[in-house]
Formats: C-alpha cells, structure tokens, sequence
C-alpha cells in the first residue's frame, strides 16, 4: 500500500506527529485495526477463551524468567545442579525467578490443556479451522520438547532418569533406533555432552520455532476469526452496510479488557502457588529432583512431571508382543499416536452441529469418557505399577483410543439440535 | 504451461539446474552439523574395562561397579538363590538366553544361571525396556507385583521383572534379558569387566 493511501491519524494527541511519521514508513495503523481495533470477535465469549491468551502471557513469562536463569546456570555435568541451588540461594531474589520458571511450566501445560478442551467442546478444529488447530497441536508438540529438554537441566535424579527413559524410546524405532538415540544422546548414555545439547534446544532452538508457530496460529486465527461458544460463523450474518459481522465487537477494547481482568485472575493463583506451594506437593517440582543425577541408581519411585503421565500410562499399559513385534515397540507407537491423533479431529468428527451446545447425547458421552480416562490415566502415570493398575490403564487405553477411532461413527449418528442462526447468550 | 511462447526453456532448465545445484549443496552442508552430533573422539575413548575386587561380596549381596557410564551388578547367589533361578524357568521369556545372544549374553554365560561361575552373577543393570536401573528384591518373599516372588530384579520406570539371573518375566514391557557384559576373571577373587578372556 503507497503511503499516500493511508489516512492522517487523528486523535493521537501530542503523538500525532510522530504515529503519522512512523505509519508513512511502516503498516504500524493498518496492523492494529487488522488485529486488535477491527478484528472483530463473537460476541459470546466466554470463560474458556482465557486460556489461549493467558497462554500467550506465561509464554512470555518463560522467555523473560528463562533469560534470567541462564546469566547464573551452568549447562556442565559437574556444575549445574549446584548452579540451580546456587539460584536458589546465593543470587538476590533467584528462587522467586527459579520457581516463576517451574511453576511456569505446569501453568504453561494447564492453560494449553484447557485451551485444547475448549476446542473439543465447541468443535473449534473444524473446517475452516483446520489448520488452526494443526498449527496448536505443533505448538503442543514444541512445548513438549522444550519441557522434556528443560527437564533435564537441573541434573537431578529425575532429570537423568527421565531423559534416559525418553531417549531410549527413540532406540525402539526397529533398525535405526539405536545409532538415533545415540545422535540424539551424543553418547553411549545421558551425559555431559546430552546437557550441553539439551541446554541449546531449549534456550535457543525450541523457543524460536515456538514463537514462529505462536505467531502462525494467531495469523491462522486472524484470517478465518474466532469460533465462539455456539459453534456457528459470525461472517454469515454481516451488516449490509458496514460489512462486520453483527455478532462480533472488536477484540480492543473488548476482549483486552476481558483478558486484562483474566490476566490478574491468572496472576493472583500462580503467585499463591510461587510464594506458597512451588512445588505443589511433588507435582510440580518432583521431590527425587532435589537429589543430583547418579547415573548407578534408579529412584524407587519415578514419573514424568504430571503433564506427561496420561502418554506414559499408555506407554507403559502395552505389556504384550504382538505380530513378531516387542511390546516395548507398540508402547512407543501407542504413546506416539495418543499424542498425534489430536491433529486428525478435524477429519474425524463428522456431526452435523460443531458446539456442544446442539449436539446428542453420544457426543456428549464419548467426552466425559474421555476426559475421564485422560485424569485417570494421568493419575495412574504418577503411581508405581501393581498388576491392578495396570489393567485399569489398558481399558482407559482403549477407551482413549476409540474415543478418536469411533468417531466418524458415532459423531454422524448423534441427534443433534438444530443450531441457531446468532448467537446466543 | 511450456507450450506458452513467453516461457524461456533453456532458461527454465537452467533454473532446475540451479535448484538442483543449490538443494544437494544445501545437503552436504548439513552433513557436518548433523555429524556434530555424534559421539565425540574422547567420547569414544572412554570404553576401557575396569577390575572389580569381589573378594568382600558376602553371599546374598550385590555390589555396583561403573563401566562405561552404566551400571554393572555383581550378585554373589546363595544356593536358594539359585534354587530360585531355576524356579523361576517357566515365568521367563527367555530361559535359556536365546534372543539377540550376541548383543546380550556372551557365549560362557549361554547357561541357566548366565554366568561363567553360578555364585557370582554379572549383568549390566539397564532395562532392556526403556534403560532405567531396575532395583534389586534379592530375598524370596511376597511382594506387590508378585506374591510368588523368587527373588530378582524389579524396574520402577514401568514394572519389568527380572529373576536371579537377569532374565526377564513374560509380558512385561522390556523385551530382553538384561545383558551380561564381557567379562572374565583375573584370581577367584577379581574380576575384569569390559572384556572377555579370549581378547
């Protein structure tokens, strides 16, 4: 667009002058209307849309505490679990940006969790939302590198642990597993040179890639608009004259008031649990990681941070070979998948209504099944293995995965309400 | 499209040419990085074997001994120990060590007790699942995963099961025995781990 198209900024007060300057030279006006002033957001919000921008703001908080971190951490086999306890208790006011940091990374997880749930509801991934939602589930998938990478820089006894038991499921991929888990380790086991690595990914690699995904997903958002609560298109019903839909308002004011006030909801939780409970009675920051790495000795009792112990109760539910194969392989596959098939929704789900505001009472049970064995097994996952147990992770196994698998199914003969033609309330 | 009379063929062709060119010099070039990855020289040269003195092992002790940055256990076995072993065939996958027996089980320890000598038992102590360290229930008692318990090995990563002899149990998540490194005795009482007599 030629500067002279632009219209002269009016309102801006004793900035005039210089916004005018500033817009001759760069889209600074035409961005904020394309996606705050005039990006125009269904009216009917409601609590489960906090989520995706409180996202946003503990991604920040991760990168800012995490620059903070690394002036004092030493990415050194032999240094760097004394260098976090040295945050912890030499460096001025270190254990409150530590336990930002690691708080940080559950609250990351709870938000993602919610925001992933609140597209089940209102069927947020379908058409034209696909790639939308392709682009959350990388960002999902980023985030669980960079969690698993930074995991293991405390060099505690989880951290070695969890990064041998992560590694190796690389090392069952038939033929070139081994050699891979060894490229991935940079030796023949978690070691100094895996730190070293380790610390690259997640203070450089990951989060940039993150970022470019962020900013895909928001550019997605931004060119097919917000699905709403009632799962139907505000673009449908646009006024005649204006051409904006008449059940959107702008996203400024509205919904930056809206999230500001989420915001210091958000703000308010995460201190008590900074200031009060950082490690949140070992889900949080497990109590085995206060003891440093000893590569000779297991801990009697390990688990993955909560966020990952739904996929590892999977892993570990698969006890029997099956088709020449070992039942290690197809634990690996059965994790691998439980994590990817979020990405097929989109073509899965068949009904006719998108929210689970109009649609039958099939849907609406698959879901609380699902949701249901998604907390067990993630409760299991935190638990040693009994042969009880274990069963009790194969049916919620199974149930996880024909939630995905029976959908075209059960999703095209659910009896659906008919939707409204405007939102609701 | 190339019937079109403003489309340049030899100008095309040329622009593949580049592409091409351009993409396989994109490739070799990752080949250092990509290799950077690898095990480095020193990396490499930490692989030596290492003596265990075992002249202090009571029987019905283990002891741990570091080779190449893992593990090695060294039981010295009672004889109900090795009663339990042999209770124990039909609960294993693989009694008589018969899966990947180059990689895992050296030919002198091809035998019920995978060993050169039955008392003393040598094994790598890594899952052969997912490469944790399994912990030791070296006494014969009722245990949660098992009230038949002979005595063994059990992995709290995700619950594999090993008897006396490193062997694992039936439908367990790891696939294999756990292995027995290369290994033979310098005196009745130490033992050089890492390498086998006939190297």
């Amino acid at each position: 667009m030629a500067a002279t198209d632009k219209q002269p900024i009016s309102f801006a007060g004793p900035f005039n002058g210089i916004l005018t300057w500033v817009d001759a030279r760069y889209p600074l006006m035409s961005t904020i209307k394309a996606h705050l002033s005039e990006y125009y957001a269904p009216k009917n919000f409601n609590v489960w849309y906090y989520f995706g921008s409180l996202a946003l703001l503990v991604f920040v908080l991760q990168i800012l505490t995490g620059i903070f971190l690394t002036m004092h951490y030493k990415p050194d086999a032999n240094l760097a679990f004394a260098s976090v306890e040295y945050i912890m208790r030499d460096v001025p006011w270190g254990w409150l940006i530590r336990y930002m940091h690691s708080t940080g990374a559950s609250a990351f997880f709870i938000c993602v969790y919610l925001h992933m749930f609140r597209g089940l509801l209102y069927g947020s991934y379908r058409r034209p939302r696909e790639l939308l939602w392709i682009f959350g589930m990388l960002i999902f998938l980023c985030l669980m590198a960079e969690a698993f990478f930074g995991y293991l820089l405390p060099w505690g006894q989880m951290s070695y642990w969890g990064a041998q038991v992560i590694v190796n499921l690389f090392a069952a991929i038939p033929f070139i597993g081994p050699d891979l888990a060894i490229w991935i380790r940079g030796d023949y086991v978690v070691s100094d040179a895996t730190l070293n690595r380790f610390f690259a990914f997640h203070v450089i690699a990951i989060p940039f890639v993150l970022a470019g995904l962020v900013a895909a997903h928001l550019l997605a958002l931004h060119e097919v608009g917000s699905n709403n609560p009632d799962g139907i298109e505000i673009k449908d019903n646009k006024d005649p004259k204006t051409g904006i839909p008449l059940d959107g308002i702008p996203f400024h004011p509205y919904y930056t008031v809206k999230d500001v006030f989420g915001v210091a909801v958000f703000m308010f939780v995460f201190a008590i649990i900074v200031f009060f409970a950082p490690e949140l009675g070992g889900y949080f920051l497990e109590y085995n990681n206060f003891i440093a790495a000893d590569p000779l000795r297991t801990p009697q009792h390990i688990a993955p941070v909560w966020y990952f112990t739904p996929y590892y109760s999977i892993l570990r539910s698969i006890t029997i070979n099956f088709l020449w194969v070992d039942a290690k392989v197809w634990g690996v596959i059965a994790m691998g998948i439980s994590v990817i098939i979020f990405s097929l929704l989109p073509w899965l789900d068949r009904s006719p209504a998108k929210s689970i505001r109009y649609r039958g009472p099939i849907y609406k049970s698959a879901l609380a099944i699902f949701v249901v064995c998604f907390i067990i097994l993630g409760y299991l996952g935190t638990q040693s293995v009994t042969e009880g147990r274990t069963l009790v992770a194969q049916i919620c196994t199974v149930l996880y995965f024909l939630f995905f698998l029976l959908m075209p199914w059960y999703s095209s003969l659910d009896k659906c309400k008919p939707e409204p033609d405007r939102v609701t309330k | 499209m190339s019937d079109k009379p403003d489309v340049n063929k030899a100008r095309r062709t040329l622009l593949i040419a580049t592409g091409c060119a351009g993409g396989a010099a994109t490739v070799a070039a990752a080949v250092p990085f990509v290799a950077s990855m690898m095990p480095s020289e020193r990396a490499k040269a930490i692989g030596a074997p290492i003596e265990a003195d075992i002249s202090y092992l009571a029987p019905g002790e283990i002891m741990r001994v570091e080779w190449r940055g893992q593990p090695v256990w060294i039981v010295h076995r009672t004889k109900e120990m090795l009663e339990g072993v042999k209770a124990s065939d039909p609960k294993v996958a693989d009694p008589n060590s018969e899966r990947k027996p180059s990689e895992l089980t050296p030919e002198y320890a091809r035998n019920e007790f995978r060993s050169i000598k039955p008392e003393y038992l040598v094994v790598v102590g890594i899952c052969t699942h997912l490469g944790c360290s399994p912990s030791d229930r070296l006494k014969a008692q009722p245990e949660p995963f098992d009230p038949d318990w002979r005595g063994g090995f059990y992995c709290p990563c995700h619950g594999s099961l090993f008897d006396l002899a490193g062997r694992v149990y039936k439908n367990k998540p790891a696939p294999d025995n756990l292995m027995v490194p290369p290994y033979s005795y310098l005196s009745d009482t130490k033992l050089l781990i890492g390498e086998d007599e006939k190297a």
